[in-house]
């Protein structure tokens, strides 16, 4: 279709449309408690006017009701949500300055396009001649223009998502809560997207809180990342820092691609920076690993990420001070990067390796093979928790 | 052989459904449609062609306002089955969390289903009738000093009955549309700034249209039909043209009765089909 590509290509390009005064939003040991079943558990967070927060997490880890309960669609149990310089708890949604852009978009199927953008503006009893111009601006901006008079339905899933961000956008909030705005659109469709979400909170110049469960939309998207399980915080960081150093077990996992081993701590040496901790783990050997909070005789683990790690053969000369014996198990060819599944031949658990895939191409290394796995002390990270 | 049989499968599948259709439906409604032309002198009726019957009707001011009648019935008990199945359809869909609860208040909707029809009504004499329950309270709690005639045969009282009677089938599809609304719906009309009242002029009341107009359609039938309440609950003295079909029945008016058969019929399908013009119930299917 031909309209469908002049409008993919205006899309996101009005700059002239004014960008709004960003509030932030703190929250103070908010918790949410269904009966006896606790879903966020005295959460403290502090996002600054104008960021790009990702709330990232598994489903069921209350990301999302702590998202609602910003929007104000859930009520907090106790706690406070301060946005800008206003306690809003007791606020109805429409006064806390936000908007919501719901999972699956909840577009009013019997309305048009342009009365679903048009809503905001109606119910807070704008003049019909301002709310025309407002809502042709706004369509203008997501590039949906010539659709205005179309139902959803009509629509595709990625122009539904425009429709959905620009109703919410129409009323200039301070802050706007996106919940898994990307989860119902194909692949390809999510990384233009991506795009597209993050030009268009620069424009804004709002504060963006999302939803999301996925790590690779939280690193290209945020300023900040809010990993959560189970109610509660993991780590708060930049994505860089959720990346190299995850603060516990859980984060570790969740980003994906470390090697997680769990042990007892034996000795602690302070450091300048980070103590350098000795780590026993069952089977496999003591490993050397940099960290904070480790007192001897605690349980802990240390993470090392699987492209940070070396695969030699046996007969190697040396060997890094952290090393067990694998077998290769499985080679997996991705494009850019080789992923070799290991297993650890003392305990039959499963690692992962990363390697450039010109680099894995470089080395006689083959399946089935028994070699050694090792890393750098500075690359184990230790996680207390 | 095996291949023709297959083919004709689909078809011998339907063909009882078919024969039933035909023998208790199509052939009933063609015969009454004939009859209806048929001649008749008081007596006796006779094959023919005649548009008397018709004209009968039409000139009569006894049939023209039983007609006026039983629209006044329809659309008072329309009007109170909708009124009253809205706000119960509502609070079963939207206050009503657990699946079981929702099946155990929808039992007790089917109560006035658990007895025979005309137990039910036989029943409603005692409570309405002048030394009845409702008449004893009335002047109990001292809101009136003589008993109140009105609440027994009376078009109060057919009202009362058919509304008792139905209200269960206005409120089947409003919930069934009720419970289809995506609740993030009406999040997200309060994330915009509407009112309660809002959330349901502008969202659920659009939504829930496609189950006002099932609800209305199984309503209006059910009460332009009616004859047996009609002739219970106001005692003989209000009309209907289901009760006038039936009197013409009893009399041997074939022909007659036949022909107000046949503009009921056309009168309700035009009802029907105005409803379905104004309102999309495809979605609802």
């Amino acid at each position: 279709m031909i309209t469908g590509t002049t409008q993919q290509t205006q899309a996101f390009s009005r700059p002239d449309v004014a960008s709004v005064h960003a509030e932030g939003v703190v929250l103070r040991s908010l918790t949410k408690k269904y009966g006896s079943f606790v879903a966020v558990e005295n959460i403290n967070l502090d996002i600054p006017a104008g960021s790009y927060c990702c709330l990232l997490g598994p489903s069921g880890c209350g990301k999302t009701t702590t998202l609602r309960m910003i929007a104000g669609h859930e009520e907090a149990t106790s706690g406070d949500i301060v946005i800008g310089d206003r306690r809003v708890n007791d606020l109805p949604p429409a006064k806390r300055n936000t908007a919501m852009v719901f999972q699956n978009y909840a577009l009013f199927p019997h309305k048009t396009v342009r009365q679903n953008v048009e809503f905001g503006l109606k119910m807070r009893g704008v003049k019909v001649s301002d709310r025309a111009q407002r809502v042709n601006e706004m369509l203008e901006v997501v590039g949906l223009s010539q659709f205005g008079d179309r139902k959803p339905t009509m629509l595709s899933g990625g122009q539904q998502q425009r429709v959905a961000l620009a109703r919410a956008l129409v009323t200039r909030p301070q802050v706007l809560l996106l919940d898994e705005p990307l989860s119902a659109l194909d692949e390809s469709l999510r990384v233009k997207t991506r795009g597209e979400l993050r030009k268009l909170q620069r424009q804004f110049g709002m504060t963006f809180i999302q939803v999301t469960h996925a790590q690779d939309e939280a690193f290209s998207l945020a300023d900040q990342i809010v990993v959560m399980d189970h109610g509660h915080i993991d780590q708060i960081g930049t994505p860089a820092e959720i990346f190299s150093t995850p603060a516990s077990r859980f984060v570790a996992r969740f980003v994906g691609d470390n090697n997680i081993f769990v042990g007892r701590v034996t000795h602690v040496t302070p450091d300048t920076q980070a103590a350098l901790i000795q780590l026993e783990v069952d089977k496999l050997g003591t490993f050397l690993c940099r960290g904070q909070a480790a007192d001897v005789g605690m349980t802990a683990a240390c993470s090392v990420r699987a492209d940070r790690m070396v695969l030699k053969p046996h007969t190697a000369d040396s060997h890094t001070p952290n090393h067990i014996a694998v077998r290769i198990a499985a080679v997996e060819f991705t494009g850019y990067v080789t992923r070799v599944s290991l297993v650890l031949e003392a305990t039959g658990e499963e690692a992962l390796y990363k390697i450039r895939t010109e680099d894995w191409m470089a080395q006689p290394l083959q399946e089935g093979q028994s070699v050694v796995l090792g890393w750098s002390t500075e690359d184990c990270i230790f996680l207390s928790h | 052989m095996l291949k023709s049989w297959k083919s004709i499968e689909p078809y011998l599948l339907v063909t009882p459904q078919t024969l039933v259709f035909l023998l208790f439906l199509v052939f009933p409604i063609a015969t009454i449609f004939i009859v209806s032309f048929w001649e008749f002198n008081g007596y006796s009726m006779t094959p023919g062609f005649t548009l008397e019957n018709y004209r009968n009707i039409f000139t009569s001011q006894v049939s023209l306002a039983t007609y006026l009648n039983t629209f006044k019935f329809v659309g008072l008990v329309w009007f109170f089955t909708l009124v009253i199945g809205f706000p119960v359809a509502y609070f079963l869909a939207f206050y009503i969390d657990s699946l079981r609860w929702q099946i155990i208040l929808f039992l007790v909707c089917t109560i006035p289903f658990w007895t025979s029809n005309i137990i039910r009504m036989i029943s409603w004499i005692p409570f309405l009738g002048r030394e009845g329950l409702l008449n004893k309270l009335l002047i109990g709690i001292g809101l009136t000093e003589q008993p109140i005639d009105i609440f027994l045969f009376s078009d109060f009282a057919v009202v009362l009955a058919m509304v008792h009677l139905y209200t269960l089938f206005m409120i089947v599809p409003l919930f069934n549309s009720l419970m289809r609304i995506d609740r993030n719906l009406i999040a997200a009309a309060e994330d915009a700034g509407a009112s309660g009242f809002q959330v349901f002029k502008e969202v659920i009341l659009p939504l829930s249209l496609p189950g006002i107009a099932i609800g209305s359609i199984f309503v209006v039938t059910l009460t332009m039909g009616e004859f047996v309440t009609v002739r219970l609950m106001s005692g003989g003295q209000a009309a209907s043209v289901g009760y006038l079909i039936r009197n013409q029945i009893g009399s041997l008016q074939y022909p007659l009765a036949a022909a107000n058969a046949v503009i009921l019929l056309i009168v309700t399908l035009a009802i029907i089909f105005a409803i379905l013009r104004t309102i999309d119930i495809r979605k609802e299917l």
